[in-house]
């Protein structure tokens, strides 16, 4: 009996499970996926917990329900991954478990105390982070009762889990506070490490522009370096300092700490993954699924799923002694909130930066790429349910693992 | 001291219009020198240190290494970092040490 053996139980993780449970012989392979919870959040949905349009219980869904009946499914911490042995040691009762294919779907989680100063007096009484649903919990209760002041969202460092998230929160919050008519009692500032609104000119022109007329103004090429929360005042590496009254930061993203035990990763835990294959760089047996890895894309979940394709592929044809296929073209696509019930889409890969246009169908849409449209927005509203009752279960979506040019005004 | 800038090391060297060099391949250390001239810093030991490390990080990975790559891997400290190339470490770092503007990622 062989064991292809899944670490973490999210979006990427459970997808790779019902696939590969589709394609092995049950009679030859034998599934394990490991999680060290029970819980399967939505992610995309804790940007809309701090405006209370989503509640902590619209984003939470038991892992079980997700996971094929021939898969083992087992709730416990990773204490190391051994490569070079093929194995991994579980903390529940000191398990070992010899692997002959190893999937790593272990993703990035937010790190606040990177950054000096970050989590202490001011650490969820007027600093919260939106990425835990612990914080954009918190956040909405801050928020009910706010009567207004400075706003400032800073971005710690890049890469980040899905770059859109904190330009969505800023246009949801000008939404918010318009309808709860204290707008003109709030500013609203973004404070970035990047030089604009994105990593994309077309798109960070487009998405600049935007900032500006709902009247967001922007601190580029902001380093952070320090929150004072006794001033409350955060400093840049180049001291620059912005006085807020109400402090959102996106942290610090980092891999798992069990890759960095297990010696694994770069120096942000991130695994280093061919581009193209998703295999490993280091050992040929081990895939990356998602944001576990360091591939240079979005680390967002329609990446995992245009991901999906590609390793399952490959990882068969490496079991049948084949050459594995470079196919992952670095496609994501994103619907971005822009508040008032609109919404805009953008599409890109590697090479291509997003574009306007129509999606997924060429000069249909119903989506509209890079403009606002409603369309757009209730196509977001719309894709928590495809996520809860398609994508995890690893069933086809009416779009291409690789970014097609066609529809686009390049 | 006074920065001396020979126009001459600079010839044939071709730069993109934010001023990074379009070859890392045609970059020498007299070619570094005379971009930090031009930039107006005068490269201490700390500061080689930081340009071997960023050429080093380009010659085995093919780019320029982040900020944080500089600090945990090369081991010099943000705040030091900020101190020797004041306008930006991982961007200054990049364009004396030759290499393309550093991507950020995505």
């Amino acid at each position: 009996m062989k064991t292809l053996l899944i670490l973490g139980a999210g979006t990427g993780g459970t997808m790779v499970a019902n696939k590969m449970s589709e394609h092995l012989d049950a009679n030859e392979w034998k599934i394990i996926l490991v999680d060290k919870d029970e819980t399967h959040y939505y992610q995309p949905g804790f940007l809309f917990i701090p405006f209370e349009i989503y509640s902590p219980q619209d984003v939470v869904k038991p892992k079980r329900d997700f996971v094929p009946p021939n898969v083992e499914f087992i709730i416990s911490d990773i204490e190391m991954i051994e490569p070079e042995q093929n194995r991994v040691k579980l903390a529940k009762r000191s398990k070992w478990i010899d692997y002959d294919y190893l999937v790593v779907a272990t993703g990035s989680h937010v790190h606040p105390e990177e950054t000096e100063g970050m989590v202490n007096g001011g650490w969820y009484k007027n600093i919260f982070d939106f990425y835990t649903v612990e914080g954009a919990t918190a956040l909405s209760r801050f928020l009910k009762f706010w009567k207004g002041g400075r706003l400032v969202l800073n971005i710690t460092e890049m890469p980040i889990k899905c770059p859109v998230a904190p330009l969505e929160f800023l246009f949801l919050a000008d939404w918010y506070f318009t309808e709860r008519g204290i707008r003109d009692k709030v500013e609203l500032v973004l404070a970035t490490p990047l030089d604009g609104a994105f990593t994309k000119p077309r798109a960070s022109a487009i998405l600049g522009n935007m900032l500006e007329n709902k009247g967001i103004y922007i601190e580029p090429e902001f380093n952070i370096g320090e929150v004072d929360s006794s001033k409350q005042v955060i400093r840049s590496y180049d001291e620059r300092e912005i006085d807020y009254d109400l402090f959102v930061t996106v942290p610090t993203n980092m891999g798992a700490e069990v890759i960095e035990r297990s010696g694994m990763g770069d120096e942000l835990n991130f695994i280093p993954t061919d581009k193209h294959t998703l295999q490993s760089k280091n050992w040929e047996n081990i895939f990356i699924i998602g944001d576990a890895g360091d591939v240079p894309t979005s680390k967002a979940g329609s990446v995992a799923h245009f991901m999906l394709d590609v390793l399952i592929e490959n990882m068969q044809r490496h079991m049948e002694g084949l050459e594995l296929r470079s196919t992952f073209d670095g496609h994501a696509n994103c619907f971005i909130e822009s508040g008032f019930e609109k919404g805009i889409l953008i599409d890109f890969n590697y090479d291509v930066e997003p574009l306007p246009g129509k999606y997924p169908l060429p000069g249909f849409g119903p989506f509209s790429l890079l403009q606002e449209s409603p369309a757009n927005h209730w196509g977001k509203m719309i894709f928590r349910w495809t996520y809860w009752n398609v994508l995890l279960k690893g069933g086809e979506m009416p779009f291409e693992s690789q970014m097609s040019m066609a529809g686009k005004w390049a | 001291m006074t920065l001396t800038i020979n126009p001459e090391v600079l010839e044939g060297i071709e730069f993109d219009e934010e001023g990074f060099m379009v070859d890392a391949d045609d970059w020498t250390p007299t070619i570094g020198e005379t971009i930090a001239a031009i930039l107006e810093l005068d490269l201490t030991e700390r500061h080689w240190d930081v340009i071997n490390f960023v050429r080093q990080e380009y010659a085995d990975k093919g780019e320029a290494p982040t900020l944080r790559r500089i600090t945990k891997v090369g081991g010099i400290p943000t705040k030091e970092l900020y101190q020797l190339f004041p306008d930006g470490p991982a961007k200054i770092a990049a364009k004396v040490s030759g290499l393309a503007k550093p991507t950020g990622c995505i």
